[in-house]
């Protein structure tokens, strides 16, 4: 029988028992729904941990630095690629090189130092970070008072809440930190600050068109052409910056560029050439507009790509840090939470199951009559047997459909009553429940296989009735 | 034996069962249903099985429709031993080579008329337009026409009889096989159903057996009468009343027990 034919009277038949086949259907889609809505609860657990992390910043980062800098991290990796002095230089180049490898989100510099700002001409001495546009979504401003920067540009700063009270001349209280930002940030927003830092500045008479020059000139001693345009000068400079943010954030338990009391936009910082330590080691560079960069931060896509970005970068001649192993247990955990709650779900399923086994069952006892007609006209076993399992897999589709709904209502009512409970504490709203498109395919395919598997003992009975014994009775 | 003249083999034979048994348990007793039974049907013969309830004819007949198998013995129906097919090939055969009626129409209830005629196209897998335009055709012969979009249960049992006919014949079978068609029937619609099956006989030349218990019956419309009792063949006589639409002269009657 053609593949039309049979669902149309697969379904005529569920339609006869309406009431017993509706009910088995109901009973599918109660399964399907209990395995999305704990699914789903999973995958939201897991969706709503991971973009925690990926907001703090810390797992979707890989610290960059170069293998000049002897003050690294791994020691180990000095002894294998080039020798440091031989190993290349963290530039723009290198910035953008990275920025253009696969996966990588963006690839900033890390401007850090520290300087004198003044308040009301009172100086106070504090570490200085840049932060990209994108930091605007990290975690550890949410709570700020004010707003972020106006743009990468703007001559603003950020400052962390220990600074403002520094700035307003108040004691930070030890231990149980309950000080209002609010309260804080009111005097402070919109009034200016003064920046004093050195600038570095190629000196114009050994600039790089001008070392070239001598370069040419085979009458240098020294034979190396970079030694003629060594020189630069530090300029003492002063900047005016408005107070726009007051952020709530604990300096000591951030890491990387929030780990400071005063935030520049990072186009900013990159204009001022503000002397860096790197400067004096670097000083074969030190003449040429482009300042060398102590370490370069990289945003990845996503946390499990970490690994080969930071290969990718090892390969280009870098030392890289970045913290995996966080993620990598944690994804393992959500895959063991999955699974349980899976079988969790799938066991309401699998009573379902069995209730279509019932009701194909009671369907063969009453329609003997029937199989019986149908063979005796010239019904094949298959044919027979394809109708049972068609009829087995409707119901199943059916209820796969509306246990499909039926979980992600749910889930829906969950959790909104969760956030009117969150929002009752206080707390900001959370989205823990997650359908995601292959999620609802899956579970109708699934629902549909059960389904089918459930309807293998019945059609097989159904399909070798003896048609005789069958038509025998009225 | 008189039909003993005509080889299985001959092409004129539709059936020829040989030696067929079909024996079965019923907790410690062996029934014999059919014992031993060798006759032989020509192409376009309208033959009727007589005997009273148990004798074995509706066995018979279902060995014949290839719904039971034999225990032992064989039945050829042109020139395919069904003892020998697959489950498959009996199915197949059942499809396209055989037309079934019951003495309780044995129509689907769910469906309506025009349903019903078309279920052995969709196992034959018609297309939809073609078992459309049949359908109506087949139901327009047996005068049912206007009722195709009822159901078995608004009918009256002539009318559904006539419907069980109309999807007997929907695959143009050779064979029409029929188990006490009037058995539910007044005598009037009895008569225009038995009528409608000699007109399938001598105008699409279809080899009919009939099953019946009413010999009056087999005698106004059989062209022979194949006796059975207790599952054993016990007389087997030309109908000298019906001329034969296969030209088949009648013989006078002749007797032969085995």
């Amino acid at each position: 029988m053609k593949l039309p034919d049979l669902t149309e009277l697969a379904v005529r038949n569920l339609r006869e028992s309406l009431l017993r086949n509706s009910l088995t259907t109901v009973g599918i889609s109660v399964g399907v729904a209990s395995l999305v809505a704990m699914l789903s609860l999973g995958i939201g657990l897991q969706q709503l941990a991971s973009r925690r992390l990926m907001k703090s910043g810390l797992f979707d980062t890989v610290v960059v630095t170069s293998r000049r800098d002897l003050r690294n991290f791994a020691h180990e990796e000095e002894r294998s690629g080039p020798a440091p002095g031989e190993s290349r230089i963290l530039d723009e180049s290198t910035r953008q090189e990275i920025e253009h490898l696969p996966n990588v989100l963006e690839a900033y510099p890390d401007i850090r130092f520290i300087t004198e700002l003044r308040y009301e001409d009172k100086p106070h001495l504090t570490m200085v970070s840049a932060l990209p546009e994108s930091a605007k979504s990290n975690d550890a401003f949410e709570q700020m008072q004010g707003r972020f920067f106006s743009s990468d540009m703007a001559a603003e700063v950020v400052i962390q809440k220990a600074f403002a009270e520094e700035l307003l001349g108040k004691t930070p209280k030890s231990g149980l930190d309950e000080t209002n930002v609010a309260s804080l940030a009111a005097p402070l927003l919109g009034k200016e600050l003064v920046m004093r830092y050195a600038q570095r500045e190629a000196s114009p008479a050994t600039s790089s068109s001008a070392a070239k020059g001598a370069a040419k000139d085979t009458s240098v001693a020294s034979g190396d052409e970079n030694l003629a345009s060594v020189a630069y000068s530090v300029v003492s400079r002063e900047h005016k910056l408005k107070i726009v943010g007051v952020a709530d954030l604990d300096p000591e338990s951030m890491r990387g560029p929030t780990r400071a009391r005063v935030f520049l936009p990072l186009k900013l910082a990159e204009s001022l050439h503000v002397m860096q330590p790197t400067d004096l080691r670097e000083i074969s560079r030190a003449a040429t507009d482009q300042p060398a960069y102590s370490s370069i931060s990289v945003r990845v896509k996503n946390p499990s790509q970490i690994r080969s970005i930071e290969d990718a970068i090892k390969k280009m001649g870098f030392n890289t840090f970045s913290i995996l192993d966080a993620t990598r247990s944690l994804q393992q955990f959500f895959a063991v939470l999955d699974l349980f709650l899976g079988i969790f779900g799938s066991l309401a399923l699998a009573v379902a199951s069995i209730g279509i086994v019932n009701t194909l069952v009671m369907a063969i006892l009453e329609r003997r009559r029937e199989i019986g007609i149908m063979k005796a006209i010239g019904a094949s076993d298959g044919d027979v047997k394809k109708l049972f399992f068609a009829e087995a897999g409707a119901m199943g589709i059916l209820g796969g459909v509306i246990g499909v709904a039926l979980g992600w209502a749910i889930g829906q009512a969950i959790n909104l009553g969760t956030n009117i409970y969150l929002k009752r504490q206080a707390l900001p709203p959370e989205h823990f429940w997650a359908v995601p498109w292959w999620l609802v395919g899956a579970a109708i395919v699934f629902a549909f296989v059960v389904s089918l598997l459930s309807g293998l003992y019945p059609a097989g009975r159904a399909a070798r009735l003896d048609p005789v014994q069958a038509l025998r009775y009225e | 034996m008189s039909s003993a003249d005509v080889s299985p083999r001959n092409g004129t034979a539709a059936i020829h069962a040989e030696r067929l048994c079909r024996h079965y348990r019923m907790g410690e007793t062996l029934i014999r249903a059919v014992d031993g039974v060798t006759l032989t049907v020509r192409a376009g013969e309208f033959v009727a099985l007589l005997g009273s309830s148990g004798s074995g004819k509706s066995s018979v007949l279902n060995l014949i429709a290839g719904l039971d198998r034999p225990t032992s013995g064989s039945v050829v129906v042109q020139e395919r031993d069904l003892a020998q097919l697959s489950r498959e090939e009996l199915s197949h055969y059942r499809l396209h080579t055989v037309g079934m009626v019951f003495q309780s129409f044995n129509l689907i209830a769910s469906m309506t008329l025009a349903e019903n005629v078309e279920l052995p196209m969709r196992f034959a897998e018609v297309d939809r337009g073609k078992r459309d335009s049949l359908a109506r055709e087949a139901l327009t012969r047996v005068g049912l026409r206007a009722r195709m979009n009822h159901r078995p249960s608004e009918l009256s049992g002539g009318e559904q009889q006539r419907a069980a006919l109309a999807r007997a014949l929907i695959n143009r079978p050779q064979l029409l096989l029929a188990d006490e068609p009037t058995g539910n029937l007044d005598s009037r619609t009895g008569t225009e159903i038995m009528n409608m099956v000699r007109e399938f006989n001598q105008q699409l030349g279809m080899t009919v057996v009939m099953v019946t218990h009413e010999r009056a019956l087999a005698e106004r419309y059989a062209q022979r009468l194949i006796f059975l009792a207790d599952g054993k063949l016990v007389g087997d006589e030309a109908n000298p009343v019906v001329v034969s639409a296969a030209g088949i002269e009648s013989s006078g009657r002749e007797t032969v027990r085995p």
